[in-house]
């Protein structure tokens, strides 16, 4: 089991926020929207995520647990 | 053979009609054997979505039956795609066969409260299916209430998760997910969305059986199915297939090729181009589409004639696509339309070859598909990555010579894919 994260796309507006406080494993589109670039969070940066996912100003970050039941 | 379409001719219409040439709704018969038998059925039959995903029938059902509280059953007829015709085909000349199946499928998983939804501009649609109900209500033949709703026209209000919401009191727009319909649907209850050619099977496979839907199709992909021909064919129509069918036979079943032909778009905007030579004997299921890079979709099949330009083809169905968006998800608002256009300059310009830099052409393309493709909410924009995907490595050579030596003589056909409103659009891309 690992945390792992996920953008609502219909929440995103692009503040940018995400990526940066965890520019480890978000980086910006041309437009402004995140891109993951990794799904499973690493365990070192676990805080870090956890902080991305309260700075968002639509609540359109979240850390989930995998239990590998969603494809 | 045909099967759904063997009631299309030649009866008396609305429900007499209806049950001289089918027999009458077997929903009380299955009940008595044991609630939920029709799954049994559905699952043993093989029989899966119609509408595109193909997703296997029964076990949606089943999953949706064993869900908590109340069930709701939703009949998805809106056929976004703009060359598909084969939903409005069977809801305008066999509607009592989709409503049947929904009677039964409602039984089957126990819901109490059943849609058939349309596009709401459809108004002839509307009253005709209006006035099917209401023959139905008086002969007290369903075990649950279907409601006839009107969808707002829009390339992505037919998906389930915008019916879904728009039953809820919503916009006809995508949600995010999970949670699925079947989860949690129409008033947060688990939902059955099924199109509705697979309703009108199942509405079969529980007067005939499972064995009997095996005996047409593939072992592995069984039964008939309802494909859409247009193009440049000499006989444009809806056709009724066994899976498994060539897609050149499908092509032969319209009376062959009207023209030469380079290509087919298979599955329609959510689809792919293949080469003809390679599309010939592709075999028509989800799995042998698939393998041939691919996809069956609802089974929309369009013939390429030589003397059309791919490249502009798709270019004005990624326009249409990119206007369809919902507005809701980024990378889809921003993505498809520098996709349409990088896509109409490489089409319909013909400086490319003058200072060309990596934001034009085809790198250009190729950098937005990988921006775009699974980050939007639902699969629209994938659809749109995926023509495009398609359409350069099927005519490779067109895409290099268009952006090399600029467009070629066919971008000045006439649009031979169609679009909704085509005559009021304006295809000059200057």
């Amino acid at each position: 089991m690992s945390l792992t994260l996920r953008v609502n796309p219909i929440a995103c507006v692009g503040h940018g926020m995400c990526a940066e406080l965890l520019p480890e494993v978000i980086e910006l589109d041309r437009w402004g929207y995140p891109i993951l670039t990794a799904r499973a969070v690493p365990r070192p940066l676990v805080d870090h995520a956890r902080r991305a996912v309260r700075a968002c100003p639509t609540l359109a970050l979240l850390l989930e647990q995998n239990t590998g039941k969603h494809r | 053979m045909p099967r759904l379409l063997a009631g299309i001719a030649g009866l008396p219409p609305g429900l007499e009609g209806h049950e001289l040439r089918y027999g009458p709704l077997p929903v009380r018969g299955l009940a008595r054997g044991r609630p939920g038998r029709l799954i049994d059925l559905a699952e043993a039959s093989g029989l899966t979505g119609r509408g595109g995903a193909g997703y296997p029938t029964g076990r949606k059902m089943r999953s949706v039956a064993a869900g908590p509280g109340n069930k709701v059953v939703v009949a998805n007829g809106a056929e976004g795609e703009p060359a598909s015709r084969k939903d409005r085909l069977l809801l305008t000349r066999l509607p009592h066969l989709v409503l049947d199946g929904i009677a039964l499928a409602a039984e089957a998983v126990g819901a109490s409260e059943a849609y058939l939804c349309v596009h709401g501009t459809q108004d002839s649609l509307l009253n005709t299916l209006d006035r099917a109900v209401l023959e139905r209500r008086a002969a007290d033949l369903d075990p649950v209430r279907i409601e006839v709703v009107g969808l707002p026209h829009r390339y992505v209000s037919s998906e389930q998760s915008s019916i879904v919401q728009f039953l809820n009191g919503g916009p006809a727009v995508p949600t995010f997910s999970p949670p699925r319909p079947h989860e949690r649907g129409v008033h947060g209850n688990p939902t059955l969305v099924h199109n509705v050619e697979t309703l009108a099977h199942l509405a079969l496979i529980a007067r005939f059986g499972d064995r009997w839907f095996r005996r047409a199709g593939l072992p592995s992909a069984p039964g008939t199915t309802l494909v859409t021909v247009s193009g440049a064919v000499r006989n444009p129509g809806v056709y009724e297939i066994e899976l498994g069918t060539s897609a050149g036979q499908v092509v032969m079943l319209a009376d062959g090729p009207s023209e030469p032909l380079q290509g087919l778009l298979i599955g329609g905007y959510f689809g792919a181009w293949l080469p003809v030579s390679a599309a010939w004997p592709v075999p028509m299921t989800h799995a042998g589409l698939k393998a041939a890079g691919g996809a069956l979709g609802a089974g929309i099949v369009i013939a390429l004639p030589a003397s059309c330009c791919p490249i502009a083809e798709t270019a004005r169905v990624v326009r249409y696509l990119a206007e369809e968006t919902a507005g809701q998800c980024g990378p889809c608002v921003f993505g498809l339309p520098a996709l349409a256009d990088a896509l109409a300059q490489l089409a319909f310009s013909g400086s490319l070859g003058r200072g060309r830099d990596r934001t034009h052409g085809l790198a250009e393309i190729g950098a937005l598909i990988r921006l775009v493709e699974g980050r939007g909410a639902c699969r629209h924009p994938d659809g749109a990555t995926q023509l495009v995907r398609s359409v350069l490595s099927a005519f490779p050579a067109d895409a290099q010579r268009h952006e090399r030596q600029g467009p070629c003589p066919g971008v000045g056909r006439p649009p031979l894919l169609p679009l909704p409103g085509d005559e009021e659009r304006d295809w000059d891309f200057r």
